[in-house]
């Protein structure tokens, strides 16, 4: 019963998908949280008529399954003669869906700031960017943060559908052990145990950080 | 010197400032009062160019305030405000709270604007408590942190918008003296209050407002205790 095949080497080989998963995770944050800080930003200070049409493509970056944008993305970029590695494709898909959500994200933690707050920093001769800078953001970061941290554990999971354009990342390279050593449950036990470790740092993070913010409310 | 020349505001179709005009003088301390939803406030906001108007004019030592080329930022510097909710920067600590308008608008490096802060913040009666964040004190002291953020700036002008309305009774008092001490300090200032007897006695002048004009205006003493309009009457009455 606790025989295994599993050996250093397939665990070796699911370390590697996992450097695939975080290196994927973090371009797509990275990415996602730049675009997303700055239609957040646009969608509170935009007028109406580019507000709108805004609003609807992070809508629809936000309603269509992922799955479905990946596969989709890939297609086209093959049809159009674009020579990206399904690698880029993910990330560049993942980055534009992270910032779908980054930018509700942003927009709510901006609009959480008073605009008696605002008023004052104004008024003491502080400019528009300045007000942005020094008072709108930190007060919006606070508020954001822990819908922030949740976006990133959640990013992280949905790499593993970029599986489906051919991408050997945590979840495809223990599907590939699975099937050589027919071991699921053991295998996959590890694999959740991998992405738990990977998610837990970045989960203590945000919560250490909120702690500290909180002292001060 | 504030000159405010007939100054007409509007929120949409409600008029709030029905042609004001009044002038404040280097050292002088003017008092408006009046009832809820009378303008007075409103004014204020109008002076720094945080609120447009829609007629006349408001000159801050010549510059008209609301003319397409004016700097409003550049204005701001001079003209000091605090707010009936005394808005601190809560992810701030008190001297940061102060120290920072003198670094990121006047330029000042770190140790300067330090020194500032502390300055005001002393001054103001809240030199124990620079380095805690504004959720750890009391109203009373928020609004005092607010006074000191203003000072910081060093305004030829002060404007109070009902700074003592939002606190519990018992910390009005603190307050009250911290402008009592700036007015004895020579600043000049327009306080928009319902503390009657505090007018009456810490201001030269007091302007009654109601409806959106200037229903009698004067010395502080004769205004308040000596009033001419029915409207005036009536107001005192209602408050004291």
């Amino acid at each position: 019963m606790l025989e295994t095949n599993l050996g250093w080497n397939d665990i070796l080989f699911m370390l590697k998908g996992a450097g695939v998963t975080l290196s994927i995770t973090a371009w797509a944050m990275l990415g996602g949280t730049i675009l997303g800080m700055a239609f957040g930003l646009a969608r509170t200070t935009l007028p109406w008529w580019l507000n709108a049409p805004l609003g609807a493509v992070l809508d629809v970056l936000r309603s269509v399954p992922l799955l479905i944008q990946f596969v989709l993305a890939n297609s086209f970029k093959s049809i159009i003669g674009v020579n990206a590695s399904a690698f880029t494709v993910a990330c560049v898909m993942l980055s534009l869906y992270t910032a779908s959500y980054c930018s509700e994200i942003v927009r709510g933690g901006i609009l959480a700031v008073p605009a008696t707050t605002r008023r004052a920093a104004r008024s003491l001769g502080m400019t528009y960017r300045q007000d942005l800078a020094h008072i709108v953001f930190p007060m919006a970061l606070r508020v954001a943060l822990p819908n922030w941290i949740g976006l990133v554990l959640s990013v992280m999971k949905d790499t593993a559908l970029v599986l489906w354009i051919g991408i050997v990342e945590l979840l495809r390279a223990s599907q590939i052990v699975v099937t050589r050593l027919q071991e699921p449950l053991l295998v996959l036990s590890v694999a959740g145990l991998i992405y738990f470790l990977m998610s837990f740092p970045v989960a203590r993070l945000g919560a250490r950080l909120e702690k500290r913010w909180h002292e001060n409310d | 010197m504030i000159e405010i020349e007939n100054v007409r505001k509007s929120f949409g179709p409600l008029e709030v400032l029905k042609g004001v005009s009044l002038a404040v003088q280097k050292g002088e301390v003017l008092s408006i009062i009046g009832g809820s939803g009378s303008g007075k406030s409103t004014l204020l906001m109008c002076i720094n160019g945080l609120e447009p108007i829609q007629g006349g004019r408001i000159l801050v030592d010549g510059t008209d305030v609301h003319a397409p080329g004016t700097d409003l930022n550049r204005l701001r510097r001079r003209i000091g405000i605090v707010f009936q909710q005394w808005n601190a920067f809560p992810h701030l600590t008190v001297l940061e709270n102060v120290m920072l308008a003198p670094r990121k608008v006047l330029g000042k490096g770190r140790r300067e604007a330090e020194e500032i802060a502390a300055k005001n913040l002393r001054h103001v009666g809240l030199g124990e408590k620079l380095s805690v964040y504004p959720s750890k004190l009391s109203g009373g002291q928020q609004q005092r942190m607010a006074i000191a953020r203003a000072l910081a700036m060093s305004p030829d002008y002060m404007l109070f918008d009902e700074v003592t309305s939002a606190l519990d009774p018992q910390l009005v008092g603190e307050v009250l003296d911290t402008l009592r001490m700036l007015s004895d300090e020579g600043m000049t200032m327009i306080l928009v209050t319902h503390e009657i007897r505090f007018a009456r006695d810490v201001s030269d002048r007091v302007a009654f407002f109601h409806k959106g004009v200037i229903h009698e205006i004067g010395p502080a003493r004769e205004v308040i205790g000596n009033p001419q309009m029915p409207e005036t009457i009536d107001f005192l009455k209602s408050v004291l």
